[in-house]
């Protein structure tokens, strides 16, 4: 061995200005909150200005991939599904293997792309992704698991690079307060943004959107 | 070298391991493992078959053995398709691991598991029968950790009985490394419970 020759390869080396990988963007939060719904809405609103695809994490490996090849918003093979062993987390966070050889056997695949989503299986409030992995990431939480959610915190909410707060079409009918729920959000976030979001309102997501098309243009 | 030992053992190493099963997940749906002693029977088939051939590979890619004749050797001993992807997706992410650690003489990326262990332990200034130890241990630890998530066994019951298999796992290793004949033990019924698994819609470990 000749320790003055090793560099330590970077194993997931950083997005660069020639868009020498797509730029991945991990979609975290709990259960039912509406992950895949706006994986879903957002590929119907990009798919038409970015080559994109999609990792999906659920525990029950083909249920996400197949809502989204049901609705028909991405062939199937733009969308690659990753077994997790029951700890979801674990294959977002401590060991990315499986999550990073997906993103680049579908940027192999398919040849160049502009963005891919990485949706993690449903998990608590503390699961966050690994900067190894993901370049930014969404936290998605919904109105119906009340309004304390952001109260509450943990590293999804407080350090996520976008808060999405989703289904506010339902806060009048379970007595959730939005105003208590973005000023929770503010404590607890500082300058980071969080955006209200009913995909049933606006099936385009149309902050998310904005959001994620601003990134890549970075 | 026993902390560089201790690492690349240690299940919590980023290469892989958690999402695989080692065949548990397809047993216990079939009813075939259903507790502590159940599992005991698995492990202990698991190691003397799997984790014997496991070992020795490593223990020859460690030793510098030429990894292409190993890659033949193995696909030849590994029956079940969906046992061989398994391999190669674990192999993968071990060098994936094991490059960002050390210099490996490969620029290879994708490997069966036993085969990539050698090569990242030999890396990594480890012996063969280092290498030989690290694989029969991974054949136990595997399975009996995946057995706690989905039999929610006791985890202390659990790791008493991966102690008890430690003279096993330590004579199995030693077997492996001297062995002069790259053994050829199977296990059938985990060839079958893989290529069942493969094909279920739901399933949670990768193998
Ligand atoms: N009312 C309402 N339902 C939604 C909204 N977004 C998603 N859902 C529903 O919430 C349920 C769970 O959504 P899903 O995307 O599968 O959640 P995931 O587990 O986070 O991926 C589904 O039945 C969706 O149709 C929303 O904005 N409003
Ligand atoms: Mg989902």
């Amino acid at each position: 061995m000749h320790p003055e020759a090793h560099t330590h390869p970077d194993p997931h080396p950083a997005r660069n200005a020639t868009g020498a990988r797509a730029l991945r963007i991990g979609i975290g939060g709990p259960v039912g909150s509406g992950k895949t719904a706006l994986v879903a809405a957002l590929c119907r609103t990009l798919a038409a200005d970015l080559r994109l695809a999609v990792v999906t994490n659920d525990i029950y490996t083909t249920e996400d991939a197949d809502f989204l090849l049901r609705n028909g918003v991405l062939p199937a093979d733009r969308i690659r599904a990753v077994e997790t062993g029951c700890c979801p987390h674990t294959a977002i966070r401590d060991d990315i293997s499986a999550n990073l050889d997906a993103c680049e056997d579908l940027e192999a695949d398919l040849g160049p792309l502009d963005l891919v989503l990485v949706e993690s299986g449903g998990d608590n409030l503390t699961a966050t992704f690994s900067k190894g992995l993901v370049d930014r990431q969404i936290f998605v939480v919904d109105v119906a698991g009340g309004d304390k959610v952001p109260r509450k915190g943990g590293p999804g909410v407080t350090t996520a690079d976008l808060l999405v707060v989703n289904k506010t079409d339902l806060a009048p009918l379970v007595g959730a307060d939005l105003s208590v729920m973005a000023r929770d959000a503010r404590a607890r976030r500082g300058d980071l943004p969080t955006v209200f979001l009913s995909l049933v309102e606006d099936p385009a997501a149309t902050p998310v959107a904005d959001w994620v098309r601003g990134l890549t243009k970075e | 070298m026993s902390t560089t030992l201790l690492l690349l053992a240690d299940g919590r190493f980023p290469a892989g391991g958690h999402a695989h099963s080692g065949g548990l997940e397809a047993a216990v749906t079939a009813g075939r493992v259903r507790d502590l002693d159940d599992l005991d029977a698995f492990l202990r088939g698991r190691l003397a078959t799997v984790g014997l051939v496991s070992a020795a590979f490593a223990a020859a890619a460690c030793a510098g053995g030429d990894i292409h004749t190993l890659e033949a050797g193995l696909d030849a001993r590994t029956l079940s398709p969906a046992l061989r992807k398994a391999s190669r997706a674990q192999g993968r992410a071990l060098l994936r691991a094991g490059r960002t650690l050390w210099t490996l003489p490969t620029a290879e990326r994708e490997l069966h598991h036993p085969v990539a262990l050698g090569v990242v332990a030999a890396a990594a200034g480890l012996t063969p029968a280092e290498a030989a130890l690290t694989a029969a241990y991974g054949t136990v630890t595997g399975p009996a950790s995946a057995a706690v998530r989905l039999l929610g066994l006791d985890p202390y019951a659990t790791h008493a009985l991966v102690a008890r298999l430690a003279p096993d796992c330590d004579a199995v290793a030693a077997r492996a490394a001297t062995v002069d004949d790259l053994p050829a033990c199977s296990a059938p019924l985990l060839d079958i419970g893989a290529e069942t698994h493969a094909t279920w819609e739901v399933r949670l470990f990768a193998s």
